[in-house]
């Protein structure tokens, strides 16, 4: 009887730790953002320069002007930058020098442009892009995509490794981040600029990965867009399986 | 009607004295003997899709644009052979079931060649008299890669090019000869004549056909004459085989087994897309595509190939071992020297040179099974480290780190696939002697009672 | 119309059988008990084969039909599965299944007819004094008129001549031209990207043909010796073909923050050799055995760029001569 309440107990407290503690860090802001709590009368400028002192200046300096081996400096990088690594959650980035990749973005809209509006001031930057996907062409960007992207991303944008860093699949890229993404080059990635990839250009390559998150598949179940290796395994495991089933449905006897 | 259809036969062929054998041919029953057929029914499959693909496909390098339905091409300049597909993809009503059912049935004829080479090698089945049986299977494996390989890279897309490219490179990392042996192939430096794709085209829609077919009825022709092998059991022995005769028993059952690799197929082949070479684009020397793969036929060698250290051979100012060729001519090498002497390695360890009829349990030969275990292990490992990249994008593995694990794993792996399986082999017969000893012990009892 | 009508009767009497009782004679194949309910289920999968084979031909009429493939997929196959089934049930059910033994010839059997074999052969030569000389002289004949035969073969490509793999398409004073056809202005190559360059007015699928062009900081170049000048303002070109199998070098990584990140390089996609623009292309990761070959540009006095000579080595992947022959201006 005495292990049985034992036992009780414990399932009991148990219980209670599995959801406390969760709750308990429900409460805390998720680790590494710095939430500051703004006042009504808190302008963006001031609200942008209180995010970036608890979230980015420790790697970027105070006024983005960079710390050595921590994080480049951020002046004149524009709205541009900040718009695409604050909106893919690219950035905060826990370690430097590891690849940032997309993350839940943990600030709000008004955070984000707050923020987006800081680092546009430090320097003259570029500004934000705004593609126009329905003026290109999705064949020309198709062309264009095999030309300058496919050796990293892969040709049905899926993604793709290369030594130091993982090309990340485009299908979750708005066109605004593509033609960021392009002109910015982050991380390994080379930058493209309008004299590499003009504004038009630019347009039918957003077309063409519009086009690519949802290709028309007309042969079936696409199996992921790569090719062989997830073939081989339908063959192997699909295939393969129902052989040998057929199999033993043409060999079984009566008497075994 | 039988009757009439029989004497009209007879009467112009003389053949129904064979027809009465053949009817009552025996078949030895175990569901693994049918292997061998779901690859024969794939080759039918195969031949009946190739032939109405060839009604459509154009094996032309001359450049075309494409002013197709499929959007993402229009105005693209492309080959006509690249473009003959899109066409019978997009433009040709039952021509993207064709060409998938035909792909499937390709990718899916080796799958079955493979489980069969396995069924025969771990029971003891080449053995005499059926050791040359045994050969002409191999040989059609060899084959069967080659005419995948070769009738993937007519189409001329982005990925099949950068295969044909990579088998360039390894044709020219034969010591001495490779450059000519390249320049004999291709006519001169890739991307070669246009009549590197002829030559292509006719090996992959007669000359190997008709080599595969050849073997294949050697194949047959030795299997029925030898009679099929069999598992021990009651009533069976190596000069009495026990089995189901062709006709009336074993016939509905091998024709229900060819409907039904034939349902497989074209099932997948219109259901589960495969080989979507619009999204790949057409193939140009000066274009390449992450992730790009072999079929996975060949993923043993794209493995071997990524495995190797960087380094050529060098003596003094001449190339003599150019790094492709551990990965894609060695390697491949000893596996099929390997297959083809097996039979003679064995009979010379064993000193067994008399016929077997009769199969062994994979686990009643030790010594076989491991071997044959360590050597699919081996092929087996390279094979994965074939897709350490794709491996890093999905989860994260660092592929550097992955490459030196599996260089590890080449070299302990086998020996350690070896000890283990062994060791299971004979825990597996101690374990049914112990079982017959208990057996035989308890029926000793009850009987003294 | 009497033919027509005589036509359908004997296809009736085919099908129902014409009531006359079969002979009594000793059955080879045992008989077996009836199963009418395997018999309604075969019966039923013919129908539904039958379903799926008009099912297909629908399909394949109907204009137009998206998923089209899918459904003559699945129409074909229920057919073939059918089928397959109906098959698979006569075999299990409605057939008997006897397990019959026969005999496998043994390894002696034929013992008389191989000797007999060897005696005709034997006999067949007892009118020959000069055997030895005879069989010489036939393999000599035989391996002469093989050969011969075979001789056309070499004309399936220059087999004795390497040459095809020295030519480049590149020679002093050549442009460097884009996808588009223009040339590069030295002024457009930027740092932190790449270019792929063709020589003008030359056949682009060659596999010399294609290169990639770089700028990096001259300071950080440290290219072999005998290449000072081939990279004015730090602007590099190199073989766009992988030295190791020959796919196409289609990516270039770059630092955003050179502190932390590794340094600019080209990686094949294919088994991800990756070369070092900044030392001459030599190999810092992966199975490629020998350095990119560099082609020495220079900038005319219009600021485009031009090939200052053809490559450093022959390009592509190695062989025999890689490293003894030289890359061939063309």
């Amino acid at each position: 009887m005495q292990a049985v309440v034992t036992r009780r107990r414990a399932l009991v407290g148990w219980l209670l730790a599995l959801v406390l503690v969760p709750a308990a860090h429900a409460g805390l802001p998720p680790s590494g953002i710095v939430l500051p709590r703004p006042s009504p009368h808190t302008t963006p400028h001031e609200l942008g320069l209180q995010l970036y002192a608890g979230n980015c200046a420790r790697c970027h300096g105070s006024a983005g002007s960079g710390v050595p081996n921590e994080g480049p400096p951020l002046a004149g990088v524009g709205a541009r930058a900040a718009d695409f690594y604050l909106r893919t959650g690219y950035m905060p980035l826990a370690q430097s020098g590891e690849q940032p990749h997309r993350s839940r973005v943990l600030f709000t809209t008004r955070e984000l442009d707050a923020l987006v509006g800081y680092v546009a001031s430090l320097g003259h930057g570029p500004p934000v892009p705004r593609p126009q996907p329905q003026r290109g062409s999705v064949a020309r960007g198709m062309t264009l995509f095999a030309q300058h992207c496919a050796g990293c991303h892969q040709i049905a944008t899926e993604g793709g490794y290369l030594p130091g860093a993982v090309a990340p699949p485009l299908t979750g890229a708005t066109p605004t981040q593509v033609a960021e993404a392009v002109r910015i080059g982050p991380y390994l990635m080379p930058h493209f600029s309008e004299r590499a990839i003009s504004n038009r250009q630019l347009d039918s390559i957003v077309a063409y990965v519009e086009h690519a998150r949802r290709p028309a598949d007309p042969g079936g179940w696409a199996i992921g867009r790569v090719g062989p290796i997830p073939e081989g395994l339908i063959a192997w495991f699909v295939a393969g399986t129902a052989m040998i089933g057929l199999c033993l449905l043409a060999g079984g006897r009566l008497h075994r | 009607m039988i009757r009439a259809a029989v004497r009209f036969l007879d009467e112009r062929s003389g053949t129904a004295p064979l027809l009465r054998k053949g009817l009552r041919y025996l078949f030895p029953d175990h569901w693994s003997f049918l292997l061998g057929e779901v690859a024969l029914y794939c080759f039918v499959v195969l031949v009946v899709t190739g032939v109405y693909l060839t009604f459509f496909f154009d094996p032309s390098t001359a450049t075309t644009v494409y002013h197709g339905p499929y959007r993402p091409l229009q105005g693209v300049r492309m080959s006509e052979a690249y473009r003959s597909v899109v066409d019978i993809s997009f433009s040709v009503k039952a021509g993207l079931l064709i060409r998938q059912t035909h792909h499937w049935a390709a990718d899916v004829f080796v799958v079955a060649i493979v489980l069969h080479l396995f069924r025969v090698f771990f029971t003891g089945a080449y053995r005499k008299p059926r050791d040359l049986t045994y050969l002409i299977g191999v040989a059609m494996l060899a084959l069967a890669l080659l005419e995948g390989y070769l009738g993937y890279s007519l189409v001329d897309d982005l990925l099949s090019g950068m295969g044909l490219a990579i088998g360039y490179g390894v044709a020219l990392s034969v010591p001495l000869v490779g450059a000519n042996l390249a320049s004999l192939l291709w006519g001169g430096a890739f991307p070669g004549t246009p009549a590197f794709w002829s030559r292509m085209y006719i090996a992959h829609v007669l000359l190997l056909p008709l080599a595969i077919g050849g073997l294949l009825a050697a194949h047959l022709f030795l299997v029925a004459a030898r009679h099929h092998t069999q598992f021990r059991g009651p009533g069976r022995s190596e000069r009495r085989l026990v089995g189901t005769p062709a006709f009336p028993g074993q016939a509905p059952r091998s024709l229900g087994l060819a409907f039904g690799v034939a349902a497989v197929l074209v099932l997948l082949g219109g259901l589960v897309q495969i080989n979507p070479i619009w999204l790949w684009g057409p193939y140009h020397v000066a274009y390449a595509t992450n992730g790009a793969q072999p079929d996975w036929y060949l993923g043993w060698l794209i493995g071997a190939l990524r495995l190797m250290p960087g380094f050529d051979v060098v003596v003094g100012n001449h190339t003599l071992v150019p790094n492709p060729f551990w990965g894609g001519v060695l390697f491949p090498g000893v596996v099929f020297g390997f297959l083809f002497l097996w039979p003679a390695i064995e009979r010379r360890i064993t000193r067994d040179h008399g016929f077997h009829n009769l199969l062994d349990r994979p686990r009643d030969n030790p010594w076989r099974t491991a071997t044959g275990a360590a050597m699919a292990g081996f092929v087996l490992i390279v094979f994965f480290a074939g897709s350490a990249d794709r491996v890093d994008v999905l989860f994260g593995v660092g592929y550097a780190t992955q490459i030196w694990v599996y260089r590890a794993l080449v070299l302990i792996g086998p020996p350690l696939v070896f000890l283990v399986t062994w060791r299971a082999c004979r825990e597996l017969v101690a374990g049914e002697q112990v079982e017959r000893a208990r057996r035989a012990g308890e029926a000793d009892a009850r009987a003294r009672v | 119309m009497r033919w027509l009508k005589d036509l359908l009767f004997a296809g009736l009497l085919f099908v129902l059988g014409d009531g006359k009782p079969v002979e009594a004679v000793e059955p080879i194949v045992p008989p077996g008990p009836p199963d009418r309910r395997a018999e309604r289920i075969v019966l039923a999968l013919l129908g539904l084969a039958s379903a799926g084979a008009i099912g297909f031909v629908v399909a394949y009429a109907v204009d137009p039909l998206p998923h089209r493939t899918q459904y003559l997929g699945l129409a074909l196959g229920v057919s073939l599965a059918s089928i397959a089934a109906a098959l698979l049930i006569v075999g299990r059910r409605l057939v008997v299944t006897e397990e019959l033994a026969g005999p496998y010839p043994g390894r002696e059997d034929h013992a008389e007819d191989r000797s007999a074999v060897e005696r005709i052969v034997a006999d067949s030569g007892s009118r020959f004094t000069r055997r030895g000389l005879l069989k010489a002289g036939a393999a000599a004949a035989g391996g002469a008129l093989g050969l011969a035969l075979l001789a056309p073969l070499t004309a399936l490509g220059p087999v004795f001549s390497t040459t095809p793999f020295t030519a480049t398409p590149w020679r002093r004073g050549r442009r460097l031209v884009g996808e588009d056809g223009a040339p590069l202005r030295a002024a457009d190559i930027e740092q932190g990207t790449f270019y792929t360059a063709f020589p003008e007015g030359a056949d682009r699928e060659a596999m010399a043909a294609p290169v990639i062009v770089v700028r990096l900081d001259p300071s950080q170049l440290h290219l072999p010796p005998g290449r000072a000048g081939w990279a004015p303002g730090g602007i590099l070109a190199y073989s766009k073909i992988c030295t190791h199998a020959g796919c196409a070098i289609a990516l270039y990584r770059k630092p955003t923050f050179a502190a932390r990140e590794p340094r600019p390089a080209f990686v094949c996609p294919c088994h991800y050799s990756t070369f070092d623009p900044a030392t001459g292309g030599t190999v810092i990761f992966g199975p490629a055995g020998r350095p990119l070959p560099q082609l020495p540009v220079t900038v005319d006095r219009s600021g485009v760029l031009r090939a200052a000579g053809t490559f450093s080595g022959p390009v592509g992947p190695s062989w025999w001569g890689v490293r003894s022959r030289k890359a061939q201006s063309g």
